[in-house]
Order: structure tokens, then sequence, then C-alpha cells
């Protein structure tokens, strides 16, 4: 039941929102606020508790069923491990921080801009806790449409064109990824007679090779987008520029972690032995991805497309270390998903920031800030330094991890991948000497910090450095997941 | 004939006598909220002795009938799409005609032949239905006779009407020559008893196919289906999209099903080329189109070849796909138009794309129910359309139709591509006042119903897939 409640807060706080706004049009960002911190304090409690000493290696927390379209086999099936926890986790820290992020933007259609927010962010708590795959791909899809409002609505410039362009590549994944859902339904229906879409059920499927490769690059095809790998990476810089600023959290923060953790989730276990045959390939594309999304991040004059190049490059990582078939590797893509949600998150919160009091994202109009605003300069720099993977911050553990694990797995993709460290240093310095150093040509006064952003900033800083300095406790807690079992497999 | 024979017609039966009536009413005094009033209680009426069967089914109105699971359901779903145009037609024909009472007479008329397609087993029994329709289609299409649009509309479609039943009926009687029975079990016991099919049926077979098809709307006989939806006045535009290619749709299961037609390869390969031409054209067409009643016809064209697809699958999940595609379509194909109808003004229709600029900040409730609508034809979660394109793409995985399913996945791209765009119009930021349109009643409870259809199907499937499954198994 309490799985439940983490994708129903948020859903039924999306209609109180926007049925609210008919009251008082600052009514519905309170009911988010609150609905975001119910769930927080849930999922952290879950988090807290101890164990229960019969917890095995990777069994559930929490399972919750309930059949639903008995015809296809379809069930509500719901359940909790250590990498759905952790994602929660993330999904409601960063949805707090996204429903503060909006607090003064957004003025016009409050309702409807809450109703939106609150949704997608239902749509991706379902998606980190189903485990039946056809309501999998029923969330994946929820996600989009009020996705597609944020940012058709309420984004800056080329917004329509931008919100289409994210809605097609997503879609377009997304409808392959069916037919490969589809395919590995009627595969295990016709050799064990039993028709269903059950996550436990299928794992159990004997697949011949050829159409398991096949069914695999289905489902790639959905989280590759969504990651987004190189190539596939073009809808990504122009929705997070022209999204709103909790748009662009959202996106970098929570959405491309969906197609992290469906990897994890589904395509390592699911199809062990294509994923053995394509690793070089995919760590490759991880690879591309992190030396050419850094080189366009530092081409970018506009500051949300920067931070959005710099995504492409940190979700490589997660790609690299995602095939590379070893612990090591695994628990650093998941330090990874939440280090790069929260420092990613931050940039745009910090972009959204500057946007309020400059009204430009343009790196050229800005410089010698640092006089004006040191708070927000301090923040910067430490979110800045977490990009680089500064050691103390939760970033340089993950790629660590991952560069360790991966080394094991292919010594030259490695150094492509460690070369990548190098690039990032580069564009994330620039960040700081374009915006914050350098002269000033601005006469009127700028205001620091307002204590609501703050308190929006101050958590984010916190975690990042707690994450850095005490990372065993995430990584505990991951090591209780499924996708474990996955790199038991060998190589026949 | 037997008063059991009767009692199962007794739906076509309501539906004649009271276009019987509704002739001697005008005739008497015209009153438009009479007229539409007494209309409404037929289409009821009809609906309600559908519960009340007191036949054991599958039962045979020898030779031309057959009443099963499958036409009771279909006859409801024909009913009640029906019921839903003549809901919305009320206001639509208010503002514009003198001479509104015809309107329901002949759509009582039209629906009497949807009806008897449903039902029939027979050559004869299927050419009465076909012509009972096509003939009062062409008053309802040319209704509003002040309108060159609409003259032009209804001349379109009588001609090309008369020529498809000109097809359709040499090909009958190619087949009837050789075979020598008329019965759709006859012709498939002949078939059967035969090694190979001679040319003369295999023509037939070819010249009905042209027949159907240009009911169905599908590639290539396609081409009348923009200019009558741009041209018809609204609720009639509904009609055909859906009663008048819903009823063919399910006569063409029956007769496949009967004469065994899924044994025949080079059937099935013009069926499967069909399906691909008419995925592709209506999307293709749809995509740059900006007046919406012409990319909702062009959409109606593209949703047949998805339909196709679980057609040709051919299994029972097939089927199934195909009936529960149709209930989708028929719920947001009327939904769509009739947005459109209340939306229409007593001047000019709804309907270029900038007639729905920023139509959420003017009308949230119409603009809601509208965007449902397109993201059900889309193929979005939480809507019928989803569940619906789930079903024909497990019916085509479970046949192993690789080609037809990856098209139908780059042709869903494509066609979302439209839909968003119009919701993107939508939602359009609206500068400056505006006034508010009053809204009729019964049409917005018509359509918040068809939504509230549309989600419920959306989410909770189970309860029409299992009916569909119960009326598959039972079939005539």
């Amino acid at each position: 039941m309490i799985l439940l409640a983490f994708i129903l807060f948020p859903l039924v706080g999306a209609f109180l929102a926007w049925a609210s706004a008919a009251v008082n049009a600052t009514l519905p960002r309170w009911i988010a606020l609150l609905v975001m911190l119910a769930g927080l304090v849930l999922a952290i409690g879950i988090w807290v508790q101890p164990e229960p000493a019969s917890l095995a290696g990777a069994d559930w927390r929490y399972v919750y069923h309930q059949p639903w379209m008995p015809r296809f086999g379809v069930s509500l099936s719901l359940a909790m491990d250590g990498l759905s926890l952790l994602m929660i986790v993330l999904t409601f820290f960063l949805g707090a921080m996204a429903v503060l992020v909006s607090w003064e933007e957004i003025r016009d259609r409050t309702g409807f801009y809450y109703f939106n927010l609150l949704f997608v962010l239902g749509g991706i708590a379902g998606v980190f806790l189903v485990m039946d795959l056809f309501l999998f791909y029923f969330f994946w899809e929820v996600m989009l449409i009020p996705m597609y409002f944020l940012i058709g609505i309420w984004g800056h410039g080329r917004r329509l064109y931008a919100s289409l362009k994210f809605f097609l590549f997503t879609q377009a994944g997304g409808l392959l990824m069916l037919l490969a859902i589809l395919g590995l339904y009627f595969v295990h229906g016709a050799s064990t007679g039993n028709y269903t879409f059950s996550y436990a059920e299928l794992l159990q499927t004997p697949i011949e090779q050829g159409v398991g490769r096949w069914l695999m690059l289905g489902f790639m095809a959905a989280f590759l987008v969504k990651l987004p790998a190189f190539p596939f990476h073009t809808w990504l810089p122009d929705a997070h520029t022209e999204a709103p600023t909790a748009g662009s959290v959202i996106l970098a923060g929570l959405l491309l972690k969906t197609g992290a953790y469906g990897i994890l989730r589904f395509v390592l276990p699911l199809f062990p032995e294509a994923c053995h045959a394509f690793a070089q390939v995919f760590m490759l594309l991880g690879a591309i991805g992190i030396l050419y999304g850094g080189q366009l991040a530092y081409a970018q004059t506009d500051f949300k497309r920067l931070v959005a190049y710099t995504s492409v490059s940190h979700m490589g990582f997660v790609l690299v270390g995602a095939f590379a078939f070893n612990e090591l590797a695994y628990q650093g893509v998941v330090m990874q998903m939440i280090t790069h949600g929260i420092s990613t998150g931050a940039l745009f919160m910090i972009a959204g920031v500057l946007y309020e009091r400059l009204h430009t994202r343009e790196l050229e109009k800005m410089g010698g800030l640092w006089a004006a605003l040191p708070g927000l300069g301090t923040i910067t720099m430490v979110f800045v330094m977490a990009s680089l993977g500064l050691p103390g911050l939760g970033n340089f553990i993950a790629e660590f991890l991952i560069l360790a694990g991966s080394w094991q797995a292919s010594p030259w993709i490695t150094v492509l991948a460690a070369i990548g460290l190098v690039v990032a240093t580069v564009y994330s310095l620039r960040i700081m000497q374009k915006v914050f150093f350098g002269i000033s040509l601005r006469e009127f006064r700028l205001k620091d910090m307002t204590f609501r952003e703050a308190v929006m900033l101050l958590p984010l800083v916190i975690a990042i450095i707690w994450l850095g300095l005490f990372p065993q406790r995430v990584i505990d807690t991951a090591s209780k997941a499924a996708p474990v079992v996955a790199f038991q497999y060998k190589e026949k | 004939m037997s008063t059991h024979d009767l009692l199962a017609l007794l739906p076509v039966l309501i539906l004649a006598g009271a276009s019987v009536i509704a002739m001697l009413l005008v005739a008497i005094r015209r009153n438009h909220r009479l007229m539409h009033a007494f209309t409404v209680a037929a289409f009821l009426l009809a609906l309600l002795s559908l519960f009340r069967q007191p036949v054991t089914m599958p039962y045979f109105v020898a030779p031309l009938f057959v009443v099963d699971k499958f036409a009771e359901f279909n006859t409801g779903l024909i009913l009640a799409a029906g019921l839903s145009v003549l809901l919305l037609s009320f206001n639509y024909f208010e503002q514009r005609e003198e001479r509104k009472e015809e309107y329901y007479m002949l759509l009582l008329l039209a629906t009497v032949g949807g009806v008897v397609l449903l039902v029939s087993r027979h050559f004869v029994s299927l050419f009465l239905g076909l012509e009972t329709m096509s003939i009062s289609l062409y008053g309802l299409i040319a209704y509003l006779r002040a309108r060159e649009r609409s003259d032009e509309a209804g001349i379109k479609y009588l001609l090309l009407a008369a020529l498809s039943s000109a097809f359709l009926l040499f090909g009958m009687a190619l087949v009837y020559a050789e075979s020598g029975t008329m019965d759709f079990v006859g012709i498939g016991q002949y078939l059967k008893s035969i090694s190979s099919a001679p040319v003369t049926v295999v023509a037939g077979f070819g010249l009905m196919l042209i027949g159907v098809g240009f009911k169905l709307g599908i590639v290539p006989f396609h081409m009348w289906a923009p200019d009558i939806y741009e041209g018809a006045p609204l609720p009639v535009a509904a009609y055909i999209a859906t009663v008048s290619k819903g009823s063919m749709l399910v006569l063409l299961m029956r007769f496949y099903r009967d004469v065994n037609g899924y044994e025949y390869t080079i059937l099935w390969w013009v069926l499967a080329i069909i399906a691909m031409a008419s995925m592709f054209a209506g999307n293709w067409l749809a995509l740059m189109q900006r007046n919406v009643k012409r990319l909702l016809a062009y959409s109606s064209i593209s949703h047949m070849g998805y339909i196709l697809i679980a057609f040709l699958a051919g299994s029972e999940a097939g089927q199934e796909a195909v009936m529960f595609y149709l209930v989708a379509y028929v719920i947001t194909s009327i939904g769509a138009f009739g947005v459109l109808a209340l939306l229409s003004d007593e001047l000019n229709d709804a309907e270029m794309l900038e007639d729905f600029s920023g139509l959420f900040w003017r009308q949230p409730w119409m603009a809601a129910i509208f965007t449902a609508m397109l993201l059900s034809l889309a193929g979005i979660p939480l809507t019928a359309g989803f569940i619906g394109k789930f079903y024909v793409v497990a019916a085509g995985v479970s046949a192993g139709l690789w080609l037809l399913l990856a098209l139908l996945v780059v042709n869903s791209v494509i066609g979302l591509f439209y839909y968003i765009r119009l919701v993107a119009v939508m939602f359009a930021p609206q500068e400056g006042t505006f006034a508010r349109k009053r809204l009729p009643f019964f049409g917005v409870f018509a359509l918040s119903a068809l939504m509230a259809l549309l989600l419920w199907l959306g989410i909770y499937p189970s309860v029409l897939i299992s009916m569909i499954r119960d009326m598959m198994l039972t079939i005539g």
C-alpha cells in the first residue's frame, strides 16, 4: 500500500492543485509543496529504517500486487528495492525543489502548471516502482504529456519546436520499446503457455540468441533516446534550454534517470546474453557521448544550453558504467544518477535565478557578477566543482567508481572516458569565468540570494557534499537490488 | 415470418417505424424540438430493445439475417453513436436551417440501413442495407442547401457511391453466377468444394472489394473522404466516419469469416498493401493540413489502415482488437467532430487551425475534451485509443506481422506530429479579452459522457474486453 501512496500522492495532488486555483492563485504551489514534502518524508522514513535481517541480496522491500487486465496478464504490480528507493527519494527531493523554483517564476495559470508538474512527477514515481512491463510502458508515456505542456506553455522562445521535438523523439523510442515488450510477452507465452507482463516471470524467459538481441535493441531504443546517448541526444539541448526552470530541473534530474533506470532494471537482467554481445558498442557510444557532449558544451554561449550539453557528457558515464558488467561500475552508475540529478538540477536553478535578475541567458552578457552576488557565486562554485569531478563532492565518487569498474571491462574505452574529465574541467571552469569573474559593465545593483532561493539551493549543497564524504550509505542501499544478479551471468 | 423473427429484428423495425412516424409528424406540424425529442426517444427505444432479446442466439432469420451477440453488440455501438450524433445535432441545425425536421428522418433511415448491414448474411440484405444507408446519406450530406460546399459534397458522394455500388453489384453477380448462391455460408462452402477459384469469382471478389473499400474510405478509394467531411454538416461527418464505416467493417468481418477469407494469400496481400497505403497516405496528407475537418478525414483513413492490420492478423486476438479499436475510434471520432460542431456559430464552422488558437483559455472544458480525443487518436495512455493501439500491436506481434507493425510505428510518430500540433495550438496563449460562447447543454452532456467513457476504457478496459471475447466466441 505504501508504494501506491508514492504514485497517488502526486496524481491526486495534481487534481487538487488544479481545482484549488479557482480559490486562490497561490494555493496550488502550497499544495504541490506539501505533497512533495510528504512523499519525501515517507521515502526517507523507509530509507532510515533498518532493513529486515531476512532480506537477501535482491529481495524486494515492499511489494504490492493487484490484477488489472487479466485478459492480457497485466497487473498493477509495484515493488521497491534499494535502487527504486533511492530513485524515489531523489524524485521527491528534486520535486520539492522544482516547486520552490517555480514559486515566483510562474505567475499565470498556476493551477494548470502545478497540475502538470505533479502529474509528471507521479508518472516518474510510477516508472521507478512498477514491476509489470505493460504498466512500465504506460507510466513511461504518462510522463510525456505533462512534460510536453510544461515546455510548450511556460517555456521560452522556441518552446513549441522544442516541446514537439522532445515528444516525437521520446515517443518514437517508446513505440519501439512497446514492440519489444510485446515480443518478449509472446516469446514467454509461447514457451511457457503463461501470457503475462510480470517482470518476475519474464525474467525466467528462455530466449533464443537472435530474438533476444532484437528485443534488447527495442528496449535500448527507448532508453538511449531518454538517457540521451549520442547520436540520439539532439532533442535534449532544445528541450532543456526552452523549458521553464522547474522543467529543466525535472528533465535533467529525473527524466534522464528513467532511461538509466530502465537499462539497469530491465535491459541487463532480461537480456544478459545480448547485453554482453553489444556491451562494447554501448560503452563506445557512452564514451563518444562524454567527449562529444563536453566539446559541444564548451562551445555554447547560452548558460542553459551549456548545462544541457554537460548532461549529455555526464550521462555518457552512465552508459559506460552500466555495460561494464561489474558491481563497482554499477555502484558508480547509481551514484552518478543521483549526483548528476542534484548537481545539474542545481546548475539549472542557478541559471533560473540569474535569468530572473538579468533577463538573459547569454554568457557574454554576464561577467563580473561575484561582487554583486557573492552568495550565489559561492554556491555556483560548489556545483561547478562537482560537475568537473572534484574529490570530496558526490560526482567524483560516481565517476571514479565507473572508471574503476569499466577498466576491468575495456581499458581503451575507459581511457577515452577519462579524457572526458579533462574536458569537464574546461567547460565547467568556463561557467565560473564567464559569469562571475571578469569586469562588470553593470551600473545597477543586483539582489543577492533571497531566503527562498537559499532554502532551495542549500539542501542541494548539503546533499552533494554529504554524498561526496559519506557515499557508503547510498552504495549499501543500492547493492540490495535486482541488477546485481545480472552480473553473476557468465558468458558460456 | 414468425413472431420470433420479428422480435429478433426489433431494433430495425423500431427505427423503420419511427422514420415513417417522423414523416407523418412533419406533415402535421413542423416543430424542431418535438422532432428531435421523438428521434432521441426512438433511438433509446431501439437501444432498450437490445436488452430484451427474447430469442436464443445466434438466431437465423432465414435466409437474409442472422442475429448473434456480434451483431447485437455492434447494433448497440451504432445506435449509441447515432444517439450521440443526434444530441450534437440539435443546436447545430437550430442555428442554421429553417427546415430542419427532415434531417432526423434521414438519420433514422440511414441507421436502419446500417443495422441491416450488421445482421445480414446474404447479398440481398447486404445490398438493401447499403443502399438504404447511402441514399439517406446523399440527402444528409447536402442538407445545408444554401452552402456551396455542402451541395458539392452531396453530388460528389452521390456519383461516387453510385459508382461503387455498381462495382459491388457486378461483383456479387459474378460470384453468384459461378457459385449459384448468395448467402455467405453457401459461398464459403462452394469455395471449399473447388480446388482453385475460377477467374470469374476472383474478379467478383475484386469488384466487391472496390465497393467495400469505398465505404471504408481506404486507399485508393479514399479520395472522397476529405471533400465530403469538409462539405457535410459536422454531425453528418461524424456519422459517416463512425456509423457508415463501422457497419461496413462489421459486415466485412462477417463475410470474411463465412467465406474463410484468411485462406487466400492473394486476398491477404491485397489487403496488406491497402493497409500500408492507407496508413501512409492518411498520415502524410494530414501532416500539413490546416483545415481540421480535412485533417480528421485523413486521420480516419490512416486509422482504417491500423484496423486492417489487426484484421489481417486473422487470429482471435486480431478480431477482438478490431472490435476494441472500432469502439475507441467511434468514441473519439464523434467526440472530435462534436467539439467542432459545438464551437461552430451561425456563419462559420470551426474548422481552420486558427479557430482553435488559445481555445484552452476561452473554453477550457471543450479544449480538454478535444485534447483527450486527439490524444486518444494518437494512442497516448489513459485513453481508450492507447489500449486499442496496444491491442492492435499485440495482435500483430502474435501473428508475426513485423513489416506492418514497423510501418505502424513509423506512422504513429507521423500522426503524433499533427495531433500534438493541434493540441499545441489550443494551448497557445490568448491575448486580450474574449466573449465566452454559451454552449448547449445536451451537446456538452454528450461530449462529457464520451470523454468519461474514453478515460474509463483507457484505465479499466477489462469489462469491454471480456464482453468482446464472449461475443466473438458465440458468433453465428
